[in-house]
């Protein structure tokens, strides 16, 4: 992520080593005028000018292709607890189903996203680098919770002042200093903390839940019981999702992410026989 | 114009007459008088040490780095100029990050060990500049396997069993042959090169030791010794010379 070149003070000026030893293309940054291209990443990776130039605006980054449905998390007494299915839909297909929607950023930070996964991918590989850079700066520092929060706003919010937004809804679970910390960031840089969360359809399915039975102090396991009712919830309402979960969890002893499972379900509802008993007509 | 050089030491765009680059060999010397650097491969992982000469009383401690870590799989204990190392370190760093985010994977330690040669050898090649007063020891453990590498001033790198830059490199290269590598883990290694240490220092001023691995306990990931650990094993080391020193 930091680029160091070898003449890294703009008072000494371009030229104190030798102009080979000055990274080459591929290390150096290249200054990218198009608004839609990229603000990092090797040259390999841009878009031809030429074909931003012309008349018409560049327009496939615009939609999202495979997706993420919601992903959901509570705070509780020792920490956070973020949970969704491993499903990549390509539109309406179930085309990946072990996808891992939640990622360990460090050892008190994780991130679990909707939306595109290979704009996911990406923003993955931001907090890598991070990560990296800390683990080489070997000072004992690390990016805390509400950094990264704070970090991903940014990057969000720049990508959609550039037309060209990163096209996921971004949760971030973390436990610091005895605290636990839940924020989201939407699309175009949205962004807020509260004691529980959800992205997209879990917003309207999940919510409502959570307002009724969440607290603050609540066990784990009590948050994992409330955590698996607004999964099943979700799975019943949301026709892009699967019956293939993970749940992460950060404490003070560090984040886990559980392997996939499954919860059990029934259909046998009076109200799910029939479906269309309360919306006579529409088919 | 007459003397050591004879004028062919002026710069390194050229050669003496009898085939040397002077400065290169300058350089060289730079390392060879600063504190001992050394460096072995064992069985599940590399261990660097770093015999760091204390200038003054009044220097905090843990202050003068010489390990430095260049990626997590990877890192690098420097002898000769200190701030020269930094910027050899740096140039790692950025190499190593350059690898992952165009392959996505860590860079093996001998694409980065040659990428540090042919970064320190440009500096043998242009009369304005002055080559890199640093030998760095570079300590990788990728899928490879555990790996330790030379780089020096004039750019030739090397790999190693093991090896000792710096003023008691001499001692310290005789000290490791007579170790069984093969069969050592890093928790002796750290002991050994405490040892080693020791025993090449030849100065009334103390040292402070660096130590800093890669092997399967820490993980793979480059990181100075756990202070407990590094003690233990300094103590451990004293001890082995006293009893030597008995025997004698």
């Amino acid at each position: 992520m930091l680029h160091r070149p070898t003449s890294h003070s703009a008072a000494i000026g371009p030229g104190p080593v030798p102009s080979l030893a000055n990274p080459g293309p591929a290390l150096e940054q290249q200054p990218r005028h198009a608004p839609q291209a990229p603000s990092c990443g090797s040259e390999a990776f841009c878009v031809d000018p030429q074909a931003l130039s012309s008349s018409h605006p560049r327009q496939h980054t615009q939609y999202p292709y495979v997706t993420g449905t919601s992903v959901l998390g509570i705070t509780f007494k020792d920490g956070v607890l973020l949970a969704c299915d491993t499903l990549g839909a390509y539109g309406s297909t179930k085309r990946y189903k072990s996808f891992d929607r939640l990622r360990k950023v460090n050892d008190v930070c994780m991130v679990g996203a909707s939306g595109e996964l290979s704009d996911f991918q990406y923003i993955m590989r931001l907090l890598e680098e991070l990560s990296d850079d800390d683990f080489c700066m070997d000072d004992g520092h690390h990016l805390k919770p509400a950094e990264v929060h704070s970090y991903l706003t940014r990057v969000l919010y720049n990508r959609r002042n550039k037309m060209d937004p990163l096209w996921n809804s971004l949760v971030v679970g973390g436990f610091h200093s005895g605290k636990p910390f839940l924020g989201t960031v939407g699309m175009i840089g949205t962004s807020y903390t509260d004691a529980h969360l959800a992205t997209g359809f879990g917003n309207h399915l999940a919510r409502p839940l959570m307002r009724e039975k969440h607290h603050p102090d609540m066990s784990e396991e009590e948050a994992v019981a409330l955590m698996h009712e607004c999964l099943k919830v979700c799975y019943y309402r949301d026709k892009n999702s699967i019956n293939k979960f993970q749940l992460a969890k950060v404490t003070k002893d560090g984040v886990s992410i559980s392997e996939p499972f499954a919860l059990e379900t029934n259909w046998g509802f009076k109200l799910f026989q029939n479906p269309a008993a309360n919306a006579v007509g529409t088919w | 114009m007459s003397g050591i050089g004879t004028g062919y030491d002026l710069s390194t765009g050229t050669f003496s007459p009898d085939g040397r680059v002077f400065q290169t060999d300058y350089a060289q010397k730079a390392v060879d008088n600063s504190g001992t650097v050394v460096g072995i491969r064992c069985k599940d992982g590399v261990v660097l040490g770093a015999e760091k000469l204390i200038i003054s009383k009044m220097l905090e401690q843990h202050s003068n780095r010489r390990t430095f870590p260049a990626d997590r799989h990877a890192g690098m204990a420097v002898a000769g100029v200190a701030a020269d190392g930094r910027s050899v370190v740096s140039r790692a760093m950025a190499e190593a990050n350059q690898y992952k985010s165009i392959y996505g994977e860590a860079i093996p330690g001998h694409v980065l060990a040659e990428r540090l040669g042919s970064f320190m050898h440009l500096f043998n090649l242009y009369g304005g500049y002055r080559p890199y007063g640093v030998s760095a020891l570079l300590a990788t453990y990728g899928k490879e396997g555990p790996q330790l590498y030379l780089v020096e001033p004039s750019g030739v790198t090397y790999r190693y069993f093991g090896t000792a830059v710096g003023k008691g490199r001499q001692g310290a290269k005789n000290e490791i042959e007579k170790l069984k590598l093969g069969e050592m883990s890093c928790r002796e290694g750290i002991q050994a090169v405490a040892k080693i240490l020791h025993q090449v220092h030849d100065e009334e001023k103390g040292f402070e030791m660096e130590l800093a691995w890669v092997c399967e306990e820490s993980g793979r990931h480059f990181q100075r010794v756990p202070q407990q650990l590094a003690d233990e094993a300094e103590a451990a080391a004293k001890a082995a010379l006293e009893a030597e020193d008995m025997d004698d």
